[in-house]
């Protein structure tokens, strides 16, 4: 129950952001939203099926193009048909990659999802798809109008704001849903001990497959908010870095922790905002931190709580 | 998505009678290379007996389990379940006709509590992959299934521990509660006694001898006092090759199973 609080008291937080009325901070924190919708995504794969994925932002990518190349140059697209079909796309090209890639394992699997990431990246770079190295311009955001009501307005700062916040909420309940469900204990028992679960009877590669596949759809929807929010899309949002960064938000946060990926995306961009302004080698500062933070902070942030407690009741350490 | 390979193979195994062959192994043999590491093993397995499979360490017991299981695919030879040739089917496939199997080295999901690990082997009967909403804890007839083994398997006191801190033999107790877990008509049971107390192993004999009218059980075990309370046919290997085969009395009494334990008597008290 005190967690069940605690992130209310998150959300509530961030239901606040703009209300403070500076459109930077709005911005930076819808971007940090949509960075965690991302990394929540991942972590179904990292931190709850074991499969460490260095390729997951071609998903993203892909569905954050799709937006741009589905609507029209100069109108609106509905919000109710590109949604569904960038989702769609980067789920269907996640279970394509995935058929190929799941067949592999440990470090041949993070080489395989960087190499389809890079496939992809390129793709999307060198034909003329995707318009280059510029990328393209989404000129109009998506509508949300059905039959002439707008419920909200996606070029409203504010009404954009929600819509992503509603759509970490909702992808949040539906990432924990699964994995009370029994299709999602058979995900964690893979992590654990995936030849157990094969002589159980499992067959543990559709289980990875369906994992895969998910994931992908739900990087979708932070792919295709990723575009709505800055309106145009460029190669580099398939590229390894992408696929690293959320991969640090994940194991920053601590993997197999939803909250946990979430603070991991906000402690990242907030060190890129705070290092940024300090200097121009930031990647070097956070680079350090990084390595700091994974040394020093096993289990990541959301392990912090648990090792807060044990120091208070404790005094010492007995781990 | 549906898990189940052949239900009427599965159902048709539960409705076989006792004394009928559920799994025949026929002159299979597997190579690492150079090394041979069984050589045209036959092994019949009949519902209602135990067959024990005994032999110094490196004579390839480990190795024909992991062959009968699917766990390894044999180099050469066929295996049979009820007059399928399943030589071809993946571990996965081959527990779900109805063959389990428990580990040498245990094999288990450390982090997850008991109750989580046998649940978990109950669940895979009856999988239901797209009920992505529904909650596994809420599913009373794997929870009642699984604590059921629990406390057939002697565990019910520890159900809410964390697996990877019970005791080697309770651990070993909990293999076996997996196993009984999956329904498996044809247990394949790898040292189940190693490492258990002598209130363990007796419990354990106990649990064999229940399990035995309606199983085929295959069990290799050093433990010579549990063998031969539950043997019916007992299969000596020696360099992957089986030496002998037969009831107990005859294994007893031979000379070339007695030359081959020369000189590990201290193992092998006939």
């Amino acid at each position: 129950m005190n967690s069940m609080i605690l992130k209310l008291v998150g959300l509530a937080l961030l239901a606040c952001v703009p209300l403070t009325g500076e459109s930077f901070y709005v911005e930076l924190a819808a971007k940090t939203l949509v960075l965690a919708i991302f990394a929540m995504s991942l972590d179904l794969l990292v931190g709850f099926t074991g499969l460490v994925s260095f390729g997951h932002a071609a998903y993203f990518g892909v569905a954050a193009y799709a937006v741009a190349l589905l609507s029209p140059k100069y109108e609106a697209a509905s919000l109710w048909y590109v949604l569904p079909a960038s989702i769609g796309l980067s789920a269907l090209a996640a279970l394509v990659v995935g058929l190929f890639v799941l067949r592999t394992k440990g470090i041949y699997f993070i080489m395989v999802t960087l190499a389809f990431a890079q496939l992809a990246f390129f793709v999307f770079h060198d034909t003329p798809l995707g318009g280059g190295s510029d990328g393209i311009y989404l000129n109009v955001k998506p509508t949300a109008e059905i039959a002439g009501w707008v419920p909200f307005d996606l070029d409203n700062a504010t009404h954009l704001y929600y819509f992503i916040l509603g759509a970490l909420v909702v992808v949040y309940a539906f990432l924990a849903r699964i994995l009370q469900s029994p299709f999602g204990r058979v995900l964690v028992g893979i992590k654990s001990n995936e030849h157990r679960m094969q002589s159980m009877g499992y067959l543990t590669f559709r289980y990875k497959l369906a994992a895969f596949t998910l994931a992908g759809g739900l990087g979708g929807i932070a792919g295709f908010l990723y575009a709505v929010v800055f309106g145009f899309v460029t190669p580099e949002l398939l590229s390894w870095h992408q696929s690293g960064n959320v991969l640090l938000m994940v194991i920053l946060g601590g993997m197999g922790n939803l909250v946990g990926a979430v603070a991991g995306a906000f402690v990242f961009t907030g060190m890129q905002e705070v290092f940024g302004n300090w200097t121009k080698h930031w990647q070097l500062v956070m680079g350090c931190v990084i390595v700091a933070a994974v040394l020093f902070m096993p289990g990541g942030l959301s392990a912090v709580p648990a090792r807060i407690k044990r120091a208070l009741q404790g005094g010492g350490s007995n781990e | 998505m549906s898990e189940v390979i052949n239900p009427g193979l599965a159902a048709s195994v539960q409705a076989a009678s006792a004394g009928e062959v559920l799994l025949v192994a026929d002159r299979i043999t597997r190579r690492f290379g150079g090394l041979v590491a069984n050589q045209d093993v036959c092994v019949t397995l009949p519902r209602g007996k135990v067959h024990v499979l005994l032999g110094p360490n490196g004579a390839g017991k480990s190795t024909c389990i992991n062959m009968l299981s699917g766990d390894l695919p044999p180099s050469e030879g066929t295996i049979r379940f009820m007059g399928k040739d399943i030589t071809a089917l993946t571990a996965a496939q081959r527990s779900q006709v109805g063959i389990g199997r428990s580990y040498q080295r245990t094999n288990i999901f450390p982090k997850f509590t008991v109750l989580e690990n046998v649940r978990l082997a109950a669940q895979s009967r009856r999988q239901q992959p797209w009920r992505i909403f529904s909650t596994a804890m809420k599913q009373q007839w794997a929870l009642d299934k699984a604590r059921a083994c629990i406390e057939e398997a002697g565990l019910g006191a520890k159900v809410d521990w964390v697996a990877g801190v019970l005791s080697h033999g309770e651990q070993r107790q909990l293999e076996i509660a997996m196993v009984l877990a999956t329904d498996a008509q044809v247990m394949l049971l790898d040292e189940p006694l190693a490492g258990m107390g002598s209130d363990e192993s007796a419990r354990m004999v106990e649990v064999l001898k229940r399990l035995k009218p309606t199983r085929a059980i295959l069990l290799v075990e050093h433990d010579m006092d549990a063998v031969f309370a539950v043997a019916d046919t007992i299969t000596v290997m020696v360099n992957g090759q089986v030496l002998e085969s037969g009831p107990p009395e005859q294994i007893k009494a031979s000379v070339a199973v007695q030359q081959a334990y020369l000189g590990q008597e201290d193992s092998f008290h006939v």
